[in-house]
């Protein structure tokens, strides 16, 4: 056992890996803090300090660029290298110099995006706030990601491409399709910082949601079903539940996703005919979504005692589970009528999150945790403390989750209320007033979730540290044998 | 008949038929819109021919790039639908047209805060000014941060010619040559309007580049946003473009039912 282990980290560039991880988890409490804050700032808006800096509207995007490119983004790259490596069984290509650059290229660009939207230098395009020279740094380390991905795949000891880099492929050319031509832009001159997007008004729309939803689609969901195919078979010790569901999932997910991010813009001056269409494929993405939340949790047929006794497995298939759940939710939300009351409201906001923790971190977590002692050659530092990770993020994400349903509809639900004379029974202030207290559960559940991680990032250290003491006691045992 | 073996074993394959799968979506909802006429209402002034939604002046054109520099759109949407209460609170529903010249669109996702693509009028100046410097001053219970560097900030405002350029270069007619401004007549002899004739010439004045920086201060000065005539400061800038907000088409001048057509 041993000693496969010590092959496969030479045979493998792990040390890639392990630099990506280390920097997600970096990037997750830090973007996840930004979260409590500025969900804070809006249970109690004195915590703005009129410091321009850190005011909300300034500061959501370093949450959300922070989780989701810092955190995500670090995790994919983490994952993939790391999968398309085992499954294969070839080394990365690239050497030593290309995958780093992708490293330093990434991390570099996010910090100095995020370090820029606390100084007011934002595109204003939600999810895609860098602006141009950043956007042209990530182009390129991009194409770098994806010839480092292709060429090993093209190297592989294996006559078949795993399910898991499917879906991998899938969201690095998605990904690059969507940050091209929602980037677009003219710099008001080449030295300086800022631009005008290419298009205006619908067009414009049309695009940023079509990217904005696709972030989602496949960023933040075909490359963590890449995640989910490869560590839930492997955590569970089972082959994958169905394969010809896994490949009908893959092309109809990867289909129908570019299809609905109209549905962000119902009811909005874009033409009637482009939202009916992507409320249609909302509804059909259903079916895709769940074949993949059936196939990963039914992987565990057979092993269901698993659920109680593995904590990682704990992790993934609560993922699982809240994939599931947004996915139907999702769907929901796009018919037009459900859309009416949702729309502009918490709602949304929670339906995001119980994906993004839900899903997308959970599994993440969760993989993380298979992958990292492995990486260093060594067993977790302490299963009670995943225990504890899990019932803290698990309680975060119901907390925040519930709290944004009660402040959603509710406010919706208000905003449309007549009195008896059909005058609006309510001002906009008063919803305000209303949604005090949900804001503050909803703080609180991000701040279970926060502690999470950082029991986590506790556990990962300890294990790290761990390892590097063992790494010189061999030694030892080799001389005295 | 292809066998998905074969896909699963070349990934050249599997990229080329990946990318027809993921490109079809967008191609089929995003290029049709830059080509049906009808995504766009076409509002002009009934009486006069004259296109009511216009560029935004330079002052205007400085606050909105405030508004984006401060993430406004992350709490307030800039977009009103078809529905009785959005109506009664906030006015007609938005048009197409009227963030045609928008780049970015800032329609928003999320309401913390009301609508405001009608905010434009409802509101003296001096409202506006003391809201943004301490919201709670004026409503008691909002949430909203103060910003009262808006005030305290002159308005840079050196570079307005070079940013008109590169909207101008994206499609918005702001005009630097005089065929621009009166119209002229190309080799093949088709008639191009200049925003003299498109926007009348109290409008058209105020997109010609050349004169920005005193457009700039002309409104600044008469408009007075900030209630401070001694110094032009983001604020001027911001409360200016808060006020032409949704007041660029009058629906006065319309039928009730006039923009259903377009729906």
């Amino acid at each position: 056992m041993a000693h496969s282990a010590v092959v496969s980290s030479e045979q493998y560039n792990y040390e890639i890996v392990k630099k990506f991880a280390i920097a997600a988890i970096v990037w997750g409490i830090a973007g996840m803090t930004a979260g409590v804050y500025i969900a804070s700032e809006l249970a109690w808006p004195f915590l703005n300090f009129d410091i321009a800096q850190i005011t909300f509207g300034r500061l959501r995007p370093v949450h959300t660029s922070g989780v989701i490119f810092g955190f995500g983004g670090n995790a994919l790259f983490a994952t993939s290298y790391y999968i398309v490596q085992r499954t294969c069984q070839t080394r990365l290509a690239g050497g030593t110099f290309w995958p780093n650059f992708t490293f330093w290229g990434w991390n570099l660009a996010i910090a100095i995006a995020g370090t820029g939207y606390l100084f007011g230098i934002s595109q204003g395009r939600e999810y895609a706030e860098p602006e141009w020279y950043i956007d042209l740094a990530i182009a390129v380390v991009w194409v770098v990601y994806f010839l480092i991905y292709t060429v090993t795949l093209v190297r592989r000891n294996q006559p078949h491409i795993y399910v898991a880099n499917w879906f991998f492929m899938s969201f690095i050319l998605a990904t690059a399709l969507l940050h091209i031509f929602n980037n677009l832009a003219m710099p008001v001159s080449l030295l300086g910082i800022k631009s005008y997007s290419l298009f205006s008004g619908v067009q414009d729309a049309m695009t940023q949601w079509w990217y904005g939803h696709n972030a989602v689609g496949f960023f933040l969901t075909a490359a963590f079903l890449g995640m989910m195919y490869y560590f839930v078979p492997k955590q569970a010790g089972r082959p994958v539940y169905s394969y010809r569901l896994s490949i009908v999932h893959f092309w109809a997910l990867s289909f129908m996703y570019m299809w609905v991010g109209t549905h962000h813009l119902h009811w909005t001056a874009i033409p009637d005919w482009t939202s009916s269409l992507a409320a249609v494929f909302s509804i059909l993405l259903l079916m895709p979504s769940w074949g993949g939340m059936i196939n990963g949790i039914m992987t565990l047929s057979g092993a269901w005692d698993k659920l109680r006794t593995d904590p990682i497995m704990m992790f993934l298939i609560t993922s699982l589970s809240f994939y599931g759940m947004s996915t139907f939710e999702g769907p929901m939300m796009s018919l037009k009528s459900v859309n009416a009351l949702s729309h502009y409201t918490d709602w949304t906001v929670g339906h995001v999150h119980s994906g993004a923790l839900g899903w997308v971190a959970m599994v993440s977590i969760g993989s993380f945790y298979h992958m990292i002692p492995r990486l260093w050659n060594t067993t977790i530092y302490s299963t009670k403390l995943i225990y504890t990770h899990f019932f803290l993020a698990t309680i975060g994400v119901i907390l925040y989750i519930t709290a944004l349903w009660v402040s959603g509809i509710g406010q919706g639900l208000m905003l449309r209320a007549f009195d008896e004379y059909g005058n609006l029974a309510y001002t906009f202030v008063e919803t305000v007033v209303f949604m005090h207290g949900p804001l503050v559960a909803r703080a609180i559940g991000g701040m279970f979730f926060v502690s999470g991680m950082l029991v986590m990032a506790y556990n990962i250290y300890m294990t790290i540290a761990r390892a590097k003491q063992e790494e010189k006691a061999p030694v030892i045992a080799v001389a005295q044998a | 008949m292809l066998k998905h073996e074969s896909i699963e074993t070349n990934s050249g394959l599997l990229i080329v038929l990946t990318l027809v799968a993921i490109g079809i979506g967008g191609l089929v909802e995003i290029v049709p819109l830059h080509y049906i006429d009808s995504t766009i209402e076409d509002v002009k002034d009934p009486q006069t021919g004259v296109e009511m939604v216009r560029p935004y002046s330079p002052l205007e054109l400085r606050g909105r790039d405030i508004y984006i520099r401060e993430g406004c759109y992350t709490c307030h949407s800039q977009m009103i639908r078809p529905f009785r209460d959005e109506d009664l609170r906030y006015g007609h529903y938005s048009l197409a047209a009227e963030s045609k010249y928008d780049h970015p669109f800032q329609w928003g996702s999320k309401r913390t805060g009301p609508d405001l693509a009608r905010v434009g009028g409802k509101y003296s100046n001096a409202w506006h000014t003391q809201h943004l410097i301490a919201p709670r001053s004026v409503v008691p219970e909002s949430i909203m941060p103060n910003y009262p560097w808006l005030l305290e900030t002159e308005l840079d405002y050196a570079d307005v010619g070079a940013r008109m350029i590169a909207l101008k270069k994206v499609g918005v007619p702001y005009t630097l040559t005089k065929d621009e401004y009166t119209g002229w007549t190309d080799d093949k002899g088709q008639k191009h309007p200049g925003t003299v004739e498109r926007f009348g010439e109290k409008v058209a004045n105020t997109l010609d580049i050349n004169r920005a920086e005193d457009n700039l201060l002309a409104q600044a000065k008469a408009g007075n946003y900030d209630g401070d005539p001694s110094s032009i400061s983001e604020m001027d800038a911001l409360v200016a473009y808060l006020q032409v907000l949704g007041t660029m088409v009058d629906f006065s001048k319309f039928d009730e039912d006039h923009f259903i057509q377009f729906r």
